[in-house]
């Protein structure tokens, strides 16, 4: 019973992606050593304030009117339009950190009395430390309650490929994030976390077809195994990330700039999501030598299904 | 085949029914309205409403209805220019007892309102105001604790009659009692260790020395930060009260922090300065015996202390101080009618009266000085440390020769603005905080950046939504549309237990909704998925129905546990934006499970169980 012709042959390519991904893997690793996350107030502390006029506004106009402030070693950029504009406040000294959106604000409306304040975000030093802290301790605990529950509910092997599928994704959006430059805040951390969830749900759905094929097909290696399944699975992958890619570029183009980031994350995030479970966590499940063996129940599933709706 | 029994579909109405009850008053929007509650002794009643309502008659302002709750009156307009006008009028009509604040009510019905359904509240994002997130100097809240301790030994020991030199705080923490000679030593050290439950006394004796340390005990540490904290927030709601902020959000966090929200603040300048303000008043005599420059040069008189005025002047002040600002129990700014300039009128309580008038009584003719104290501190990171650095500013703003005995009302002058004035009247009212605090944390949303992150959210969510929508019809046809009714009855519940739970939508929760809006089609993607599946097996539609939600069920059921624990991962660790991300995840993923499976099932029982059917259109 059920179809098991195998349409892709995913795992011949495995060797060609596994280099493929070392090498992304590398490369992300090397930025965020060289480079570093461009991180913003929220983990630096600092000052963040957005303000908006009514019309264009010119940069550089903005820049010379700080040259001689307190404000001199500030960044101005455009948000979004050219009517709004970004400036980040490094922590500084001798700047009483309740004082500096309102010396700004008043610097600004002395060049242009149309200035209206939208944001301001300020964060204190002690503040970006702990949430650093607590953002890397989100995410291990994450991953690890994530690998006993894949371990209980599975085989050790498959929780080993699903973490390692889930560090590969997290090691490489970091590092595009690294590379292109893009702002780590508050909200790409969260996105980061969403797509340990996704790119989970989605090696989850690969792993449980696996299982079950390890039990009912005889006379098939274990590449076959994972072959036919990920045939099997490969309609709902695609269609499920379809779906969720559709909301999410619905989200970057009209969820204004300040979603911008988090989606851009998370489309990034969905799509090696997608890549690593077929070729991240099935490879390194096969790789640790999983067997039929391994997966034949010893003990009815948890879940009584006959008494389901 | 395939029937589902008549209380499952019971059930499923049920659940559906109570999701649309308490999704309804968010379709109904908010009113922008005015809401009213006493300050100080004035009290709401049934007086206050005809007072208001007979005063916007007058100004012919129309309104939508009074309200009259239990401490407030709530009156509702139809625009926000209506609204600004009627505050102005109410203000003037009450008078200074009232604080008139500006609020946006929900346009619930009343009769949603019994059923106890309630829109969602909206986070600071989306309706603008001001986050801080604030932090007590519990160094300083120990200090002061210290120094009582140390004037409460310093009296215990002179009524027992033990010698002892000095009290002191010690460098390395705690107390240092020393004193004259070894027989004292041995008194004092019965005695406190007799008397003084809350510290443990420790020997700090050498050869010549005759010490102790007295350190205060953990237990009491802590009560002291718990007591300390607690105040400071008293202090803050009356100060936040006296800004006239609806709605205000003030709510330790953790140990020695406190959060607090002030929605549709905009003037967050005044906020910040009245909030995290130590300013304080305390009053002493002037010395007059001695030349200031003396102190200047390095040679302080003993008894009394160096200050500057405002102009820099130096100026010699008595150690001794006559009276503090905690015995002030009203104050008014106004200008003064003689020189025009701004001044502080003061009510003092019946201590601080006497005080006062035995103070001045024997003084007249004498200079008394008011010194403004005020806290500041800085936290800098600096080779990867967090320094604080800490600055005491102390100034006198007026030295005024005593013309009479004061008593429980006299005015201040000197200050530099009505501004100050006003600034400081009202920090005398709302009390003075029992360790300083500062702002740690800050996030100000403006008015318009709200409306546009409210109005961008809303779309952004609609097009994902209808664009999934479409895209799951054309794909599995009738299944299709099966998916779309689950996914809207999804969203329906995901409101309605957000708003059940009162929960505040952000920014980040409107996108946790998106998210999960894209992630719930998965669960029907893996069943429809199965169905095709089995069918091209060759099994009957039938048979194929039922064999794809149950096969499908195990792999749902996984696939979401396991982003359920990240969800969980993330609110246990995340802060503010990440734990409403975390909380509409969690709620989208089992609401989910439920439209996804049972309500897509028996929508699927209901068009196709028990039919004769040969081909199944997916």
């Amino acid at each position: 019973m059920g179809n098991m012709n195998i349409k892709f042959n995913f795992m011949r390519m495995r060797v060609i992606t596994t280099i493929m991904s070392v090498l992304l893997l590398i490369a992300s690793i090397a930025s965020l050593s060289y480079q570093g996350l461009n991180l913003g107030i929220d983990f630096t502390g600092g000052t963040l304030v957005e303000v908006g006029y009514p019309e264009a506004v010119d940069l550089d106009k903005i820049r010379e009117s700080f040259i001689d402030s307190e404000f001199s070693n500030t960044s101005v950029q455009y948000f979004g339009t050219a009517n709004e504009i970004l400036i980040r406040i490094p922590p500084q000294r001798g700047l009483n950190s309740a004082d500096i959106s309102n010396n700004l604000l008043n610097l600004l409306s002395a060049n242009n009395l149309n200035v209206e304040m939208r944001r301001v975000e300020f964060v204190g030093p002690q503040v970006g430390d702990e949430l650093k802290e607590d953002g890397g301790l989100a995410m291990l605990y994450a991953l690890l309650c994530i690998m006993v529950y894949v371990a209980f509910r599975f085989q050790m092997r498959f929780s080993v490929g699903a973490v390692a599928a889930l560090i590969h994704d997290v090691v490489i959006t970091l590092g595009f994030f690294s590379i292109m430059h893009f702002n780590f805040d508050l909200t790409i951390l969260a996105a980061l976390l969403a797509v340990i969830g996704y790119s989970l749900n989605d090696t989850i759905v690969v792993f449980d077809r696996v299982r079950e094929n390890f039990r009912k097909v005889r006379d098939k290696t274990p590449v076959d195994v994972f072959n036919i399944s990920l045939n099997q699975t490969l309609s709902r992958t695609l269609m499920t990330s379809f779906t969720t890619l559709l909301v999410l570029i619905a989200l970057f183009f009209l969820g204004g700039e300040i979603i911008h980031g988090f989606s851009i994350a998370l489309i990034f995030g969905v799509l090696i999501g997608t890549y690593s479970s077929i070729y991240i966590a099935s490879p390194v499940t096969l790789a640790l030598g999983i067997k039929k063996e391994d997966l034949m129940p010893v003990k009815k599933e948890g879940l009584d299904l006959e008494n389901q709706p | 085949m395939n029937r589902y029994s008549s209380w499952k579909y019971i059930v499923i109405i049920f659940l559906i029914g109570l999701g649309l009850l308490f999704a309804l008053p968010n379709i109904y929007g908010k009113d922008p309205s005015l809401q009213i509650s006493a300050a100080r002794s004035a009290e709401i009643s049934e007086l206050t409403e005809f007072q208001v309502s007979a005063a916007l008659e007058e100004a012919a302002i129309t309104h939508k209805g009074i309200s009259l709750g239990i401490s407030n009156l709530t009156i509702r307009f139809n625009d926000e220019e209506t609204q600004l006008r009627a505050q102005s009028i109410v203000k003037e009509s009450l008078g200074r007892n009232y604080v008139v604040a500006l609020n946006l009510a929900p346009a619930t019905p009343d009769w949603l309102i019994k059923f106890g359904a309630e829109p969602m509240s909206l986070g600071l994002d989306l309706r603008g105001g001001v986050h801080f997130l604030m932090e007590v100097d519990m160094e300083a809240a120990i200090e002061k604790a210290e120094d009582r301790y140390i004037s409460d030994l310093r009296s215990f020991l002179r009524e027992k009659k033990v010698r002892y030199k000095t009290i002191t705080h010690n460098k390395t923490g705690g107390l240092l009692i020393r004193f004259k000679d070894d027989t004292e030593y041995n008194k004092g050290q019965s005695l406190l260790a007799d008397n003084f439950d809350d510290l443990d006394v420790e020997s700090e004796s050498s050869e010549d020395e005759f010490s102790l340390i007295a350190v205060i005990r953990e237990e009491v540490l802590l009560e002291t930060q718990r007591l300390a904290l607690q105040q400071n927030i008293t202090t803050l709601r009356k100060r936040v009260n006296e800004l006239g902020v609806a709605e205000p959000v003030i709510q330790r966090q953790g140990l020695k922090r406190v959060v607090v929200q002030l929605p549709g603040v905009q003037d967050t300048a005044r906020a910040k300065a009245i909030l995290g303000a130590t300013a304080t008043l305390e009053f002493r005599l002037v010395d007059e015996e001695h030349e200031p420059q003396e102190a200047v040069d390095g040679r302080p008189p003993a008894g009394s202390k160096l200050y500057y005025e405002r102009n820099g002047l130096p100026i010699l002040l008595k150690k001794q101080i006559m009276l503090t600002g905690d015995s002030i129990i009203n104050a008014a700014s106004g200008f003064d009618t003689l020189t025009g300039g701004p001044d502080v009128t003061i009510t003092l309580d019946g201590k601080g009266a006497k005080k006062m008038s035995r103070g001045t009584r024997d003084n007249v003719g004498k200079r008394l000085a008011v010194v403004f104290i005020e806290y500041k501190m800085e936290t800098i990171k600096q080779d990867g440390d967090i320094i604080k650095e800490k600055e005491i500013v102390e100034e006198v703003i007026n030295a005024a020769v005593i013309q009479e005995q004061l008593g429980k009302r006299f005015h201040i002058t000197g200050l530099d603005s009505s501004e100050e004035a006003k600034n400081l009247a009202l920090l005398l009212r709302a009390g003075a905080l029992a360790a300083p605090i500062y702002i740690i944390e800050e996030r100000t949303v403006g008015p318009s950046l709200g409306q546009d992150n409210i109005d961008k959210g809303f779309d952004s969510v609609v097009i994902g939504f209808v664009l999934v929508l479409i895209f799951m019809a054309i794909y599995y046809k009738v299944f299709g549309l099966i998916a779309d009714i689950a996914l809207s009855l999804n969203l329906v519940l995901i409101i309605a237990m957000l708003s059940l739970l009162q929960a505040t939508l952000t920014l980040p929760g409107i996108a946790g909704i998106v998210l999960t809006v894209g992630m719930a089609v998965d669960a029907n993607v893996l069943i429809f998925e199965r169905i095709r599946e089995e069918i091209r097996n060759g099994n009957t539609p039938q048979a194929s129905i039922h064999a794809g939600y149950e096969k499908a069920f195990s792999t749902i059921a996984d696939a979401n546990i396991t982003t359920l624990i990240a969800a969980l991962m993330l609110f246990s660790f995340g802060t503010g934006p990440i734990q409403g991300f975390a909380v509409t995840l969690s709620l989208g993923i089992i609401s989910s499970m439920f439209t996804a499976i049972m309500v897509s099932r028996g929508l699927v029982n209901l068009i196709y169980g028990g039919k004769n059917l040969n081909k199944l259109i997916i």
